[in-house]
């Protein structure tokens, strides 16, 4: 399970970094999209993955007896999950609204910024 | 009621932003309200500074969970004094705002979220939690993409593009480093974390987690080769954002920085050696990127760049002295870079433009205010008894004592070019024979405003410059704020006993 998730990530990670450094402005969007999903899932392979233990403790016990699921990634991903949530659907209409007023997907004729003025 | 002060500058910003959505197209009553709200702020940042200045660090756990499971803010002298620089800066320029941004921009909700970035900046540099200070980033980035968007021109969209990018990759660069970070310690606490890292034995993984978080936090703070984004983007939105973005966005990523790599990655000559290299590159090619320019805000924008190195070489060489000088630099700077940007929008109201080509003969015109932007202009470079000089000799002192003659050689060069490019622009703006200008229609000049209006241009101005001359003349007392915080900072066990032995 570990080696796959791990396998994942770089995958993730490789086509989100690769996708993004395209000239097309809609890739650079899947490819941060690509990129936020890479981090969350990495953060959920390095809070260890412990199968069926929940961490509820029992109601006559002080502490854990056995190895728990550690619930503070699964908080953090979530966490990340709603602010890259906002960020996406930021860039969604930003990457419109720039087609619109630029009138071009290709991020190289986007040069405006750069004049001598 | 003291215990939870430390909170209060956060509860405060968040009211005020929330009654400013109520009053969501009423444009005067925002104005008003944004400045006593700021005035508010200012009061209650003195407060904090004084309280934490005379019984030293505070801290507050989030829910009563002790530390290190809860979050924890954490007050300290630098927090301290970087949320008193906050509210400085934003009352200014939330005066500066209310004259010197359209009524098209206003009604669209600029205060409200002027006051969400200064919540979000109050946040970062209060937070004891390294995911929560992740968060709080996150507010910042997302209130600055609507501020520098807002208005929906075509340079600002190409600008937005591309601070966009560059900022989520730093983010998402941010959560790598403390997913990696949690992985190998499983704490998240940035004072139990200090305590951790040093027991880890793979000191090859924590190498890698601090070059994470160095390149990451290297993208906000604009060091080279990751500063791309700022030239292209700081000189589109109106002035006043500019202005807020220049004075404290950048050096929240260099707040980061110190904080992370006093605290948690201490003593390591492999990280130090890197990020003196960076310093020095950053030092280099922020001067000579500014000679080239023409427009005002970009010369601005590269000099930002070029003063980063300043505070990343004091990182880099981490002695007392040397850190001393950072932070000296670091209080000097917000207000200077503050000031700048909204004298280039001061210029831009006289003249119509930003383009050194085209300015000139403004000294002739106007002399008052000529002088006025004579001070933050010559406190950027640091002539003595001005605010720029103090610091540097704490970095170069420091440089001698370390022997690493290539940063003191670069230190020098980057403020003689800083002095090159000021002494050419004063030539060119104020000096240069006046050109005829085609007048704009419908472009609020600054001869034909009222009275009023004319004071929110110049006020705030005034109160920036004030405060850098007293930081050049009062540099006694800066200086020993600074020793200090650099105490503070290089002894990091009294900020750890702070936050992990506090029964609250």
């Amino acid at each position: 399970m570990e080696i796959l998730l791990a396998l994942m990530v770089g995958i993730l990670y490789g086509t989100g970094i690769y996708m993004m450094l395209r000239r097309s402005m809609v890739k650079l969007i899947i490819g941060i999209i690509l990129l936020g999903n890479g981090a969350n899932l990495l953060i959920f392979l390095l809070g260890r993955i412990t199968k069926g233990a929940p961490p509820i403790i029992a109601g006559d016990a002080k502490v854990f007896a056995e190895a728990f699921a550690d619930p503070v990634p699964q908080a953090l991903i979530l966490t990340a999950i709603v602010i890259s949530f906002g960020l996406q659907s930021f860039a969604i209409v930003l990457v419109k609204r720039a087609h619109t007023v630029v009138r071009t997907d290709d991020l190289d004729e986007m040069n405006a910024t750069d004049e001598d003025s | 009621m003291n215990e939870q002060l430390i909170l209060y500058p956060l509860f405060l910003q968040m009211a005020i932003s929330i009654i400013l959505m109520f009053g969501w197209s009423k444009i005067k009553f925002q104005k008003v309200f944004s400045v006593f709200g700021s005035v508010l702020s200012l009061g209650l940042a003195i407060w904090v500074f004084t309280f934490i200045w005379n019984n030293g660090t505070q801290t507050v756990q989030a829910g009563n969970w002790e530390a290190p499971f809860g979050i924890t803010f954490v007050a300290d002298m630098l927090s301290a004094t970087l949320v008193l620089l906050t509210a400085i800066s934003g009352l200014a320029v939330s005066i500066f705002s209310g004259a010197s941004v359209l009524k098209d921009r206003l009604r669209f909700g600029y205060f409200p979220i002027f006051h969400f970035l200064l919540l979000g900046l109050n946040g970062a540099f209060l937070t004891g939690d390294i995911f929560n200070l992740y968060v709080w980033f996150e507010i910042i980035i997302i209130s600055s993409f609507v501020l520098i968007t807002i208005g929906g021109e075509k340079a600002q969209l190409e600008g937005a593009v591309k601070y966009f990018t560059l900022n989520i990759l730093a983010s998402m660069i941010f959560l790598t480093a403390i997913a990696v970070l949690y992985g190998i310690t499983g704490s998240l606490n940035m004072a139990d974390l200090a305590g951790q890292i040093a027991m880890v034995e793979n000191r090859g993984l924590v190498q890698i987690t601090a070059l994470l978080f160095l390149i990451g936090f290297g993208i906000k703070a604009g060091v080279f080769p990751l500063y791309f984004w700022l030239p292209a983007s700081y000189h589109t939105p109106p002035f006043a954002v500019s202005a807020i973005f220049g004075g404290l966005l950048t050096k929240v990523g260099v707040y980061a920085l110190i904080r992370v790599f006093t605290l948690i990655f201490v003593d390591d000559p492999f990280l130090n050696n890197i990020i003196m290299i960076i310093a020095i590159l950053t030092l280099v090619s922020g001067g000579i990127g500014a000679l080239v320019q023409n427009n005002m805000r970009k010369v601005f924008s590269y000099l930002i760049i070029c003063h980063i190195g300043y505070m990343i070489a004091g990182l880099g060489m981490f002695t007392e002295i040397a850190i001393a000088g950072a932070i000296f630099y670091l209080i000097h700077d917000i207000i200077v870079k503050t000031n700048l940007f909204m004298l280039s929008g001061v210029v831009y109201r006289i003249k119509g433009t930003n383009s050194m080509r085209d300015l000139g003969g403004i000294y002739a015109k106007w002399p008052k205010i000529s002088l006025l932007l004579f001070i933050p202009l010559f406190s950027l470079v640091g002539i003595p008894p001005l605010s720029g000089f103090w610091p540097k000799i704490n970095l170069i002192k420091s440089g001698f004592i370390n022997e690493s003659y290539i940063t003191v050689g670069a230190i020098i060069f980057a403020s003689f070019i800083t002095l090159v490019i000021i002494a050419k622009l004063w030539a060119e703006v104020f000096w240069k024979e006046d050109k005829e200008l085609p007048l704009r229609s419908n472009f609020g000049y600054f001869s034909k405003m009222t009275k009023a209006k004319r004071m929110q241009f110049i006020v705030p101005v005034t109160l920036l410059s004030i405060v850098s001359l007293y930081i050049g003349f009062g540099a006694e007392h800066i200086q020993e704020l600074s020793a200090r915080i650099a105490d503070e900072l290089v002894n990091s066990q009294g900020y750890i006993d702070a936050v992990l032995k506090s029964k609250n």
